[in-house]
Formats: structure tokens, sequence, C-alpha cells
């Protein structure tokens, strides 16, 4: 009996334990979820002030008076150097060069990875090591050697221009996600698929394609994040009308004459990130998914 | 009958490893081939050979009479079952059948009927509209049957499709494709490392060891007349019992003599007047070593002997013996009354027996 209660104590004692434990993560949890949500709020609350609020009041205060005029500015009227046309025609840009060069990217990459797994032929992992040591360059040391490229096939300046370049800088990422996840799957299945009659492409579209979603997912999170975020290319490889929207944005918070406008900066800021996030929330959870599918997958 | 499969002088090497060395064999329409050997023989490498899958280095494959050496597998006419199924896992059972006939071209009433006819024959209607991933082991098994089937080709080649099923459903499924092949009096070109699949299905059975044929024949005379030590060791379960034995003339054909722990050499008697070396390996499968009394013939020995181990099977009772230093199987009824360390007569029958050179493993008699 004296050891059914002493037992009893333990295990009570063990369950009060615990939650302190639980409790104790969710703290710091929640601590840490606040110091990262902090900038945030601050881009957020103070875009939403008149400059005249931003001025008297707190940085961290709620907004007395809640405005858009900031946001309208920054969308249609801020200034970049001498143009004042706001961030819509940049925030163009930046979409009519993400898309394809993020669907171009991935479905390369789709097709390199499907070769180099499964059709594998003498040198295809050399090859592949070669893609994989692209994806270790940085930036910086290719632009120079990328802008003549770029002059001799007479791009220069251009969104196609800008496309290529990001095209070529993606193969090697999403290259070696497609071959990561192909790689699992058996090569019995292109067998199979021979012995029925069909041939490369047909095995690719009808099988592997279907097969391909998560990895997807991820290869066009990966690269319009990569691509939409970009400043060095952006700001390397385009002239006044092809300027994305990174660059923009840098102009609009760079080149204000007289007081510093920080409500539209921050509204500037906050619609120029937009659209990754929206991706991000969108496709997020199939992109942890895809991450680790290749390595559960049999 | 015609040849439906030849094989001629197959070579292949991965860079400087020959992996099969001078291949050659035929096969008649409508028989059941089996490649069987242990792992790394390159069985499954021969069976990608005949399919098209891999290249070969050396030879000639022809197929229904035509040298398909340099064509590719979608144009052998040929179907193949795989040991992961290799299932199209996006794809229904309908289409995983018909997706042969859709990338060849055939009309979709031709597909349906096929489609039916072949799922009936399997008994997996109710399946059609699955995806491979919610279907068992077993189901699967017979989707990539169908798949195979349905396409009614010249040559069906299986690679191990029966090594992922547990035992009691891989009996099922031996004895479905058993009636298939009867039925359909189709060619099958079959690879299995299990010598009982080997030896239930085939009519001609090739033993492969090291990229080398080491017997063809058909069950029968591969399980009697084992050309050398490898296949008497590899083919039937419990395995050949392999005895090293000295031979001398006797009046009455020859004395083999094998050695015993703590006892007297065992001494038998051949009457069949052969023509023996001295050091022969005596090989007796387990079966033709009883109690004596329960086997009569021409060839029948008896001798006393220890026994060291009993082992109850239901049907039969394992008795183990000592002999020439090995560890040798009896296989005596189930009412023995064998007690281990007891002497028992046993009856050693060697009208079944096998000599082997104890050199070069080859059969002597």
């Amino acid at each position: 009996m004296t050891d059914f209660s002493t037992n009893q104590t333990t295990r009570k004692q063990g369950r009060a334990g615990q939650i302190a434990l639980r409790w104790g993560l969710y703290l710091i949890l929640c601590l840490f979820a606040l110091y990262y949500l902090m900038p945030l709020f601050v881009m957020l609350t103070t875009s939403l002030k008149s400059l005249e609020e931003i001025r008297t009041g707190s940085l961290l205060s709620l907004p007395r008076n809640i405005t858009f005029d900031a946001w309208s500015t920054a969308w249609s009227k801020a200034c970049t150097g001498i143009q004042c046309e706001g961030l819509r025609p940049y925030f163009w840009n930046s979409l009519l060069l993400s898309v394809p060069a993020v669907m171009i990217s991935t479905l390369l990459g789709a097709l390199n990875g499907y070769v180099i797994a499964q059709w594998k032929f003498k040198g295809s992992n050399l090859i592949f090591s070669l893609m994989l040591f692209g994806c270790f360059i940085p930036f910086q040391v290719v632009l120079l050697p990328m802008a003549r490229v770029l002059g001799i096939l007479n791009m220069a300046g251009t969104i196609p221009g800008l496309i290529f370049v990001h095209v070529v800088y993606g193969i090697g990422f999403t290259t070696l996600f497609f071959r990561n996840y192909y790689v699992t799957i058996p090569q019995e299945l292109v067998k199979a698929a021979k012995v029925d009659g069909a041939g490369f492409v047909r095995i690719f579209w009808s099988i592997f394609l279907p097969l391909s979603l998560p990895i997807i997912v991820v290869t066009v999170i990966w690269q319009f994040t990569q691509i939409w975020n970009d400043f060095l290319f952006g700001v390397s490889f385009s002239q006044a009308g092809t300027q994305p929207v990174t660059v923009a944005l840098n102009n609009i918070v760079n080149s204000t004459t007289g007081v510093k406008e920080y409500n539209v900066d921050m509204a500037a800021a906050i619609i120029a990130a937009m659209p990754t996030l929206l991706v991000y929330v969108v496709a997020g959870k199939y992109f942890i998914r895809g991450l680790t599918a290749g390595s559960v997958k049999g | 009958m015609s040849v439906m499969l030849e094989v001629k002088n197959l070579f292949k090497n991965y860079g400087s490893v020959e992996i099969l060395k001078d291949i050659n064999v035929a096969i008649e329409k409508g028989d059941f081939l089996v490649l069987v050997g242990p792992s790394g023989c390159g069985k499954s490498t021969l069976l990608n050979c005949i399919a098209g899958l891999e290249e070969i280095t050396a030879g000639d494959v022809m197929i229904g009479g035509q040298n398909m050496t340099d064509v590719s597998p979608k144009d052998r006419d040929i179907a193949m079952v795989f040991q992961s199924y290799a299932l199209y896992p996006t794809m229904t059972v309908a289409k995983n059948i018909t997706f042969g006939m859709k990338v060849r071209g055939v009309d979709a009433q031709t597909q349906q009927s096929k489609l039916a006819e072949v799922a009936k024959q399997l008994q997996m209607e109710p399946l059609l509209n699955r995806k491979p991933g919610q279907l068992s082991g077993g189901q699967r098994q017979r989707v990539a049957m169908g798949r195979a089937l349905v396409r009614d080709p010249k040559l069906f080649l299986f690679d191990e499709p029966l090594s992922n099923l547990d035992a009691k459903l891989r009996v099922e499924m031996r004895t479905e494709i058993k009636r298939l092949h009867l039925d359909l009096g189709a060619t099958m070109v079959y690879v299995t490392h299990d010598q009982i699949e080997a030896m239930t299905l085939a009519t001609k059975i090739v033993v492969l060891k090291d990229g080398i044929i080491q017997q063809i024949g058909t069950p029968a005379e591969i399980y009697n007349n084992p050309k050398n030590l490898f296949v008497a060791d590899f083919m039937g379960s419990p395995a050949m019992n392999l005895m090293p034995a000295t031979t001398s003339s006797a009046k009455s054909g020859t004395q083999i003599q094998i050695e015993r722990e703590n006892d007297e050499p065992l001494i038998l008697n051949d009457k069949a007047g052969l023509n023996l070396p001295k050091d022969v390996i005596v090989g007796l499968r387990p079966e033709d070593i009883v109690e004596a009394g329960f086997r009569a013939g021409t060839g029948v020995q008896t001798a006393t002997c220890m026994v060291d181990i009993v082992e109850p099977a239901g049907a039969d009772t394992y008795v183990m013996t000592k002999l020439g230093g090995t560890e040798v199987t009896t296989r005596l009824h189930a009412e023995t009354q064998a007690t281990p360390g007891k002497p028992l007569e046993f009856a050693f029958d060697l009208g079944k027996v096998s000599y082997f050179d104890p050199d070069t493993g080859s059969r002597l008699n």
C-alpha cells in the first residue's frame, strides 16, 4: 500500500514537471516569435501612420489614425530617381521576369534530374558534380563575364537577359532537387515502361512528372524566392525601364529629397516582399513535405 | 515446335568485370525456362539482356527466329514482371494495365475489352479503379501479372516475381503462374534464387554460378543427375549429402569406404561396374538414405550408424548422423524410433548415388 502511494506521488510529481517543461517551452517559443515579428510589426504600424504621427509618436506605438496614403504613394507615386511612378511598373517587371525564369529553370531542372538519376550515361556523374559546383559560385564572381555574355547575345539590359541569367544560375539548384528526388524512384519503373513501349519523353511525361508535385513545389518556392528577392543581378543587368522591384525599392528609399518618408519606405518594402510571403503561405506546407518526401519514399 | 528464344555465345561485361560468360540457351514455344542460382550469379542480368534492358558485350539474342540483339525492348514483343512489380504509382490499376496498349496506339475499345478479359482471368475486377498504393502485396503482384498478360507477347519474362510475398502467398501464386502457363501455352523465362520454385515451375532449368552455366536440363535431370558439386548442393532441400570417400575394387563392383569418428569406417559396395578414381565424393540425397527395411532394390545397402540429432518435421523425420566428417541428413518416416546417441540401421540406396571428383567437382558416373 505504501509502495503504491509513493508511486502515485512520484508519478504526480513527474506529470507536474512535464507540464512545467511544456509551459517553459511555449514561453521561449513565444519570446522568439515576438522577437522575429517585431520588425514586421514596426513596418506595418509605421506604414499605416502619417508622417506627422511618426515624428511625434513612439516607434512601437499603434497608429492613432490609420491611413493608407503611404501605401498608395509607394505603389504609384513614389519617386525612384527622377521618375515618380511608384513601385507599380517595377513590380510588373519583377513578375514578368520571375514567372518565366522560375518555370524554365524548374522544367530544365526536372529534365536534367530525370536524365542524371534514371538515364545515366558515361560522364553523367561528372556533369552533375559540375552543376553542383555552380551552386557554390558566388554571384559577384560571374558579374563581369555574365555582362560580357549578355552583350554578345544582345540581351544586355533586357528582361529576357535577366531571365537568362536567373535560369543559368538556378539550374544547379533545380537539378539537384529533382535529381535527389528521382534517385529514390526505383529503376525498375523505367524498365517496365520501356518494355511497355514508352520512350524517354513519354516516361518523363506520364510517369515521372505526375510523381513530382512535392518536389515541383519545393523548387518553385525556392526559385521564386531567389529570383524575386535578387538585387545584385537586377541592379547589374537592367536599365531604366527593366529594373525589378528590389532595385526600385532601393531607389525609393535612397533617393528621397527633403523629409524622409518612413511610412512610404515601409509600405514599399512590404509590397516588395508580399509575393514571396504569399507563395510561402500558400504552398508552405508542401515545402516541408517535399523536402522530406524524397528521403522516406521507397 | 519452333525455337522461341535462343541465346548464342552471350557475354556481358561491366567494365573489366565479366558478369556472363558464353551463355548458350535455346527454348521452344511453350517452354518454361527457369534461371536459377545464388545471388550475384548473373541470372537477373541475363534476363535483362534477353529483354534488351542491358546491352550485351558479345553474342546474339534471337526471339521468335529474329535476331533481336540490337532491337530496343519495346520492339522485342516481350512482357516483363519485376520483383518490385514496378507499377506506375500515379495511375489506377486499369491505367497501369492499359498503359502499354495506350503507348502503342491501340484503340480504346480494344483496350477496354482486353482489360476486362485480363481482369476476369486474374479475378481483380474490383481493384481496377484503385491506385497501387492502396493494394496489398499479393494484389500488386496480380496487377503486374495483368500488365504482362494483356500484351499477349511472344515471350514472358519474370524477374523474381514472388520474392516479396510471404511464404503462403508465394506458394499460391506459384501454382497460379503454373496454371497460367498451362492455360496460355505461353513461353516464359523466369528468374529465381529459390530452387523449389525452379523445380516446380520449370520445363527446363538453367543453373548459373558466377556467370557460367553449370547445367541445363529438365528438373528431373538436374535433380537426379547433377553435373557437378555446385548443382548437387544447390538444388534440393535439404541439400544432397556430400561425403568424402575412398574406393577400391572388390569382387563384386566397387568398395566405397567412408571414414567415421570414433568408429570403424562405413563400407558400402556399389555393384555397378564403375571405373572410379581412389578419392571421390559420394552424393546421396536425404531421401535415398532411409531406415533399413523401408527401401528395396538392387542398389540398397544397409549399415549401422550412430544417430546424432533427430528433427521431426511432421510428414518426415530428419535424422542426422556423422559420416566422412560431415553431418549427413537422412529422411526417415515420421514414426521412426531413432534416438539421439543410439545406433540405427540405415539403408543406403546406391541406385541413386552420384560420384564427384573432389578436385574438379565434376560428376563421375
